[in-house]
């Protein structure tokens, strides 16, 4: 079948009287393997790919500035030029050729050579590109595809074509929704499907739904602007104001990760690809796309060594996200830990801050600050104790060091930012003076006060492993999970006390729960404890404030927990990645109702739709909270309208089944009538058809079983 | 109240049946000895000894003089119900998995197995009144059905068939002709195999239950469908209340996959569903595998089921229940506020009911 044109394409539409505008292009299904001739959206890329293997010119390279050579040397050259371009990949058999001037019989002073993967011939490309043979032969090499390309750029200069403006589509319609509901996108076997939780009607409202929408998973931008696919080819986004519209590509073939910034101006793609030869580590490609323009802002290539936690061996292979956002929302630097540095970029340039990385020996883990431009490091004990372990808060671009922590016996170190970057906790678990234990203990910085005050916090029991630990959100509390599985104690902490607010103190501990997880609501003061795959799905609705559980519950063999962005309502999902039975989520109000449930089979994933962080300033934020009962009374009203009509609904619908199955009935027993007689006849004239009309009779049964004769001795006279 | 604890069958039981008075069950099990148990208190009757394999089904004819059962070991019997002696064997050449006496107790309706290269059938034999005149001779044998059909039952009058089975089509056949008159599209019939069928009191309607999860209730002369039960687990069995609109599922978590960390992991609970709405209105819980077998008293008083724990089994093929030697065995009994389940001991328990069920409203 041949290539249609669009106008052709409308012309026989006109002829066989169908409105294509009333056509829903998406809902068309065609066979699979069959595209009828229409060239999906995906195709160039597609094509583009498959030119890469029909005429293998992107794994070719073109090395210039050769020496030029006699026929005697010839066998040389080849050989010294096979032995430096082996290194670094397969050459391809007869994959080197050296053309050779058929007058004068010498080489001409270059040579192409195919690899078997584009891969190798970028890597042979940028490794010898510049490559001293000797003083005066300097190799230039580029890809064969390279002067395709530039061939191709015409000669004259032909002025842009300046495009209309189109005004797009608004991307944060969501928020306008009436009923001020959240969306959130769910993924079970090849749907994927975004919903409104409408808590009111006790139901998910349908959005958008879309098979095959993926090829592995989807993530929103951290703003909820954008829903992310990520796909063989690359990754999408997709947004708009009435559907999912894809808003733009990004080319990354065999993409596996990917991460927005903070406020979701670049996406970062990873890709790592098997090495020809497997005694070397995976190549590792990382590019980082301008989301709204689609264009490659930097790409970073190297082996998975270079990428992998702290550069030393990559056993534990790369951490994703690779390069950590820093100095909020205004994405602004960015960095990667290396092996002794830690590498910062600015995205003005995408270049490296001063030109050099920040020099950290040993350096094991950094951690930016959500809000700041500053992050914590943490460089483990060296020469065996000589050197004490150290945490320290590095501001950027300065790279000064605001405050630094030595500490002593260290075998590990976690740090905990607050959401707003006003404390750091840093958790230190320390080996006993036997080394044969170790204990556990916390470092509290305070970052937004002067000189950074530093306060060492130890649990009751210093021995108790931690299990959990998180932050209150916006707040100055915290929750630790401590003890002995399978009945831990959680405890609340909050950084301030009753008369000192530079101290911290103890809020309560609760003994003995089944769990192992904490939630904490985004707007902070409520919390689950949750007992997560393990503990069966525990859950424990806490509130912070007045120190009391508010519900608890279960959604049996729950393994994953969200909250609304609002912190509203709670998701709690188990999805088939740990369990596959009952897949599927529960939606709970944020004191622990459970408000609908939902069931699928091979359930993935479970997102909330992020909001962007509110205009309100903290004031009016304030003065809402003060005066909730004015406002909520319209909210309580409509309520109450909406669970009306429900109970409504619901009765009619019922009563219309009953109606129904009254029907069904009647029917049936005009029929069962009907053939009564003959039954009867099948059954030899037994009259009693329903079961109701029998007696029960108590029948005395006198069965003999034997008779026998025994002879009595009776002595006369004795009575 | 106590559970009075039943030990009878040493292997999984497979099917239960009352009689109509409501006073006998049979029950049938792995264990080649189907058994009668007084459906009161539990007091064991008697067994029927003579089969050399598993028992699959049975029933029993109205008046409750005869007993006809359905082995693995390629033969039907007849028994007497009162004396246990075996009247007269059908002897096949593979499996007989269902049998169902029809209207007049003068004809009944078996499959067997596909086995060996011999295919899946529906034999129709006719049961003389004076055992010794009894034939091996079928009336009818209807082949077609791809796969094990794993229940054939009459329909009104005796005038159809209906079965069901592992190709998860619901057929209705004429049982004079053999002829295929009904069957169920893949848009509204059940996905995957059906595991049991049961007809309503009246045979008006009838309820299959299958592994996608869901049971269906189907108008008997029409086959159309009229309800779907949609639960969290496969279906094993299924059961209709005579006397309420209610229908008990069970089931639970494919053997292979059966969770060793937690029982509910396994939803191996009886479910109550309301026939007309559609809504559950509670579980029976307890049981620590599959459901296996389910059954009303006629009087709708009373309510057995039957729990299997079929741990091990053929990877791949969904089937019922492989045995382990685990057997679990339920019977809940309603009217008189009882219930029971069995375990792994093979005991059966009677269990106690809130007399409230009787009143429940929706």
């Amino acid at each position: 079948m041949g290539e249609i044109s669009l106008t052709e394409l409308e012309a026989r539409a006109a002829a066989s009287g169908i409105d294509l505008s009333l056509i829903d292009i998406d809902s068309i299904k065609l066979p699979p393997g069959d595209d009828f001739g229409v060239i999906s959206d995906d195709e160039d890329i597609y094509q583009e790919e498959q030119m890469d293997f029909d005429y293998g010119l992107g794994n070719t390279i073109v090395v210039d500035n050769l020496p030029v050579v006699p026929k005697e040397k010839f066998d040389k050259l080849e050989g010294v030029i096979n032995k430096i371009y082996s290194q670094i990949g397969v050459i391809k058999e007869d994959g080197l050729w050296m053309p050779v001037d058929p007058g004068t019989q010498k080489t001409l002073g270059y040579c192409f050579i195919e690899y078997n993967t584009p891969q190798e011939a970028e890597l042979a490309k940028e490794k010898t590109n510049g490559y001293k043979l000797d003083r005066a032969h300097v190799f230039a090499v580029n890809m064969i595809e390279d002067f395709n390309r530039f061939m191709k750029v015409p000669d004259e200069w032909a002025p842009p074509e300046i495009r209309p403006y189109v005004p797009g589509e608004n991307l944060q319609h969501w928020l306008t929704d009436e009923k001020a509901r959240d969306q959130f996108v769910i993924r079970a076997g090849s749907d994927t499907e975004v919903f409104w939780n409408d808590a009111r009607h006790m139901k998910p409202d349908p959005v958008y739904k879309r098979a095959y929408w993926t090829e592995s998973f989807v993530q929103w931008s951290p703003l909820g602007t954008y829903l992310a696919t990520v796909h063989r080819q690359g990754a999408a986004v997709w947004g708009g104001s009435s559907a999912f519209n894809r808003l733009m590509r990004y080319a990354h073939p065999q993409v596996k990760l990917i991460d927005f910034s903070p406020g979701e101006k670049y996406l970062v793609t990873y890709s790592s690809h098997e090495p020809s030869n497997p005694r070397d580590a995976n190549r590792v490609v990382i590019n980082i796309f301008d989301v709204r323009t689609g264009k490659v802002m930097r790409d970073f290539k190297g082996s998975a060594d270079e990428f992998s936690i702290g550069g030393a061996g990559g056993v534990a292979g790369v951490s994703w996200p690779v390069f950590r956002w820093g100095g909020g929302k205004d994405d602004k630097y960015f960095a990667k830990i290396g092996k002794n540095m830690i590498s910062v970029y600015e995205t003005e340039s995408f270049s490296l801050v001063d030109k050099k990385s920040l020099k950290a020996e040993n350096v094991l883990d950094f951690i930016w600050s959500p809000t700041d431009p500053i992050f914590a490091l943490y460089v483990p004990e060296l020469g065996g104790g000589n050197q004490p372990a150290r945490v320290s808060l590095i501001q950027i671009p300065g790279k000064e060091e605001l405050r630094q922590k030595n500490l002593f016996s260290v075998s590990d170190c976690k740090m905990y930012w607050q959401s707003n970057g006003d404390y750091l906790a840093v958790k230190v678990d320390r080996y006993t003076k036997t080394k044969k234990s170790t204990y556990t203990g916390f470092e509290l910085f305070r970052i937004k006060e002067r000189d950074i005050p530093i306060e060492v916090l130890e649990l009751d029991n210093k021995n108790d492993k931690i299990i959990a630990f998180a932050w209150e959100p916006k707040g100055h509390r915290f929750a630790v999970v401590h003890g002995d599985s399978p009945r831990p104690d959680v405890s609340f902490y909050s950084m301030r006390s009753a008369h000192n607010t530079g101290r911290v103190s103890k809020l309560t501990t609760l003994k003995g729960k089944q769990a192992n997880a904490l939630f904490w609501s985004p707007s902070g003061h409520y919390l689950i404890i949750a007992g997560l795959k393990g503990f069966n799905g525990q859950l424990e609705f806490y509130n912070v404030d007045e120190l009391e559980t508010m519900a608890t519950a279960e959604h049996f063999m729950a393994t994953d927990i969200e909250w609304d962005p609002t912190g509203r309502y709670v998701a709690t999902s188990v999805t088939s990645v740990h369990h596959d039975m009952e897949n599927g989520f529960n939606i709970w109000s944020f004191n622990g109702k459970l408000l609908y449930r939902t069931l699928k089979d091979h359930f993935f994933q479970f997102l909330w739709r992020p909001r962007p962080p509110s205009f309100l300033s903290p004031e009016k934020e304030e003065e809402i909270a003060k005066n909730l009962k004015k406002y909520s009374k319209k909210y309580e009203a409509e309520d109450q309208d909406v669970s009306l009509q429900l109970s409504e609904q619901d009765r009619e619908k019922r009563r219309m089944l009953k109606d129904e199955w009254e029907k069904w009935v009647n029917q049936w027993k005009l029929l069962h009538e009907e053939e009564k007689l003959q039954r009867q006849a099948l059954r030899d004239g037994e009259a009693s058809d329903e079961e109701e009309e029998y007696e029960a009779k108590e029948v005395e049964v006198e069965e003999l079983l034997d008779v026998s004769e025994e002879i009595l001795s009776f002595e006369y006279g004795q009575e | 109240m106590r559970p009075i604890l039943m030990k009878g069958h040493e292997r999984p039981l497979t099917f239960l049946k009352y009689n109509r008075e409501g006073d006998l069950l049979v029950s049938c099990a792995k264990d080649h000895n189907p058994t009668v148990w007084f459906a009161d208190n539990g007091e064991r009757l008697g067994t029927y000894r003579g089969h050399n394999g598993a028992v699959w089904c049975c029933d029993v004819s109205r008046d409750s003089m005869l007993l006809i059962t359905a082995s693995a070991d390629q033969s039907v019997k007849l028994w007497n119900v009162q004396t246990g002696a075996q009247l007269y064997t059908f002897s096949f050449n593979s499996p007989a998995r269902s049998v169902d006496f029809s209207v007049g107790d003068k004809l009944a309706v078996i499959t067997t197995d596909p086995f060996m290269g011999v295919t899946s059938a529906i034999n129709v034999k006719s049961i003389a009144d004076d055992p010794s005149q009894q034939s091996g001779e079928s009336v009818l044998t209807i082949t077609g059905p791809t796969g094990r059909i794993n229940r054939a039952v009459w329909g009104p009058l005796n005038k159809t068939i209906i079965s069901a089975g592992e190709d998860s089509v619901i057929r209705i056949w004429d049982s004079e002709t053999g002829k295929l008159l009904k069957e169920s599209t893949p848009e509204v019939g059940h996905k995957k195999q059906i595991t049991s069928l049961t007809k309503s009191a009246d045979g008006s309607h009838f309820l299959t239950g299958s592994l996608d999860k869901s049971a269906k209730l189907w108008d008997t002369r029409t086959l159309t469908l009229i309800k779907t039960y949609a639960t969290e687990r496969p279906v094993n069995a299924v059961a209709m209340s005579p006397l309420l609109d209610h229908v008990v599922l069970g089931g639970g978590q494919d053997a292979s996959s059966v969770t060793t960390t937690d029982h509910r992991a396994g939803k191996f609970e009886a479910k109550f569903y309301n026939k007309v709405l559609q809504e559950e209105i509670g579980g029976v819980k307890g049981h620590f595998g599959p459901i296996n077998a389910l059954a009303f008293n006629p009087d709708g008083k009373r309510l057995a089921l039957h729990i299997d724990d079929h741990l091990s089994g053929n990877a791949g093929t969904i089937r019922w229940p492989i045995f382990v030697g685990m057997m679990w065995c339920a019977n809940v009994e309603m009217g008189s506020t009882s219930f029971s389940s069995g375990g792994e001991d093979g005991y059966v328990r009677l269990h106690h009911f809130d007399p409230d069920y009787f009143s429940i409203k929706i």
